[in-house]
């Protein structure tokens, strides 16, 4: 597996699912869940967490700003 | 616990946070649709506020459009204007109060339809104001009608079989034209739909803010953005709608970068 080296937290209640995030990710981190939230949107989350570099680009293109990137300062 | 969440968790630590919500940008939930241009030039505004420190020194307009709300979203002063009269009323806080920052927010049924003497006086005066021009091609709000900016063949709810330029004239390049002023002292045309794309957009509004204070002219910004409910498309192929037909007709770049015009070129000679 290869090493998880960034994680992203997505607000599951302010996402509208609108896939953008998901795109926009280039490891492909990201997919929209099969359960919806409460305004019945099926959320963002990390299918494949190991993925994950923490660039960032996930959260630049969110307009409801409800991702939150994390990323390891060590790559070991 | 599982080996992977593990992981994630150990990554999860306040000393790794690289990205979170501006602070600025408070707890209301935005009303846009899902993928709406809107909430990503909303965070990016909020966000370039924040980096210059200077919450407590800006004051906001809001147009009427999809964006009339933006006030319930950004922390700071706003004021709501009449349709079409954001840049009047920004004027008249920006030369009450000149040492605030103040800027427009506008869509282009706002700022190119109803508002357009509003704009191109504001930018002729080289009035010291930010205004940021949100182009979707559509009345947004009103339910997708046709907009000055809307593309020649382009279907909205008041042009069922396409713009035609024979009924409805062409559109309408108002940032070419606004160009053309000596009031302007930058304008520009960018985009949000990609990471690369969004962060040249925050660098053009960061540099509009920093030429108002430098009392330069009218900094202007258009965004050209996606509507996916009034181009009855998904966010995802509205984004690829909009790179294929709307950035040949409203190419992205800088189109003026000199600072309003030297009055003396105007002057009568005695
Ligand atoms: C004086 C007046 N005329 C017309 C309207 C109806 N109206 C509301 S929003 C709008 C156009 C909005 O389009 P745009 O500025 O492009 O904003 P968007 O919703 O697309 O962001 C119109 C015509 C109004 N509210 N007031
Ligand atoms: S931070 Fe980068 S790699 Fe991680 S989910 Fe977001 S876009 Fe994908
Ligand atoms: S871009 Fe934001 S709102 Fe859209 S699916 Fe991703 S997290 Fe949700
Ligand atoms: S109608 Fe269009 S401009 Fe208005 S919120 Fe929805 S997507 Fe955005
Ligand atoms: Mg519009």
């Amino acid at each position: 597996m290869a090493k998880v080296r960034g994680a992203v937290v997505v607000d599951n209640e302010e996402c509208k699912g609108c896939n953008l995030c998901v795109v926009a990710c280039p490891t492909q981190t990201l997919a929209l869940n099969r359960n919806v939230n409460n305004k019945g949107y099926h959320y963002s989350y990390m299918e494949n967490p190991e993925n994950c570099t923490g660039c960032t680009n996930c959260s630049a293109v969110c307009p409801d700003s409800c991702i939150t990137v994390y990323r390891t300062k060590a790559e070991h | 616990m599982s080996v992977l969440t593990e992981k994630i968790n150990a990554i999860i630590k306040p000393e790794n946070l690289v990205y979170s919500k501006s602070p600025l940008l408070n707890d209301d939930s935005m009303h846009y649709c899902p993928g709406c241009s809107h909430g990503v030039v909303h965070r990016l505004i909020a966000e370039v506020i924040d980096e210059m420190g200077i919450q407590e020194e800006t004051i906001g307009v809001s147009p009427v459009g999809c964006a009339v709300f933006a006030y319930n979203y950004i922390d700071i002063d706003w004021q709501e204007a009449a349709h079409g009269r954001a840049p009047a009323v920004a004027t008249g806080i920006k030369r009450v109060m000149p040492e605030k920052y103040v800027f427009s927010y506008q869509g282009d049924g706002d700022l190119a339809a109803i508002g357009t003497a509003e704009t191109f006086h504001a930018v002729n005066r080289g009035e010291n104001i930010v205004m940021i021009f949100i182009n979707n091609a559509i009345y947004g709000m009103t339910g997708g009608q046709m907009a000055p900016t809307t593309l020649v063949g382009q279907i909205t709810s008041t042009t069922p079989h396409g713009r035609n330029v024979d009924l409805n004239g062409y559109p309408l390049k108002i940032t070419e034209l606004l160009a053309q002023l000596p009031g302007a002292a930058f304008v520009t045309r960018q985009s949000v739909q990609t990471p690369a794309a969004v962060r040249k957009t925050k660098k053009a509004i960061r540099k509009a803010f920093e030429i108002q204070a430098q009392k330069k002219g009218t900094a202007f910004v258009e965004v050209v953005s996606t509507c996916s409910s009034g181009w009855k498309l998904s966010p995802v192929a509205s984004n690829k709608w909009m790179e294929e037909n709307m950035f040949p007709q409203y190419p992205l770049g800088d189109l003026k970068d000199t600072g309003r015009a030297d009055a003396s070129l105007y002057k009568v000679k005695g």
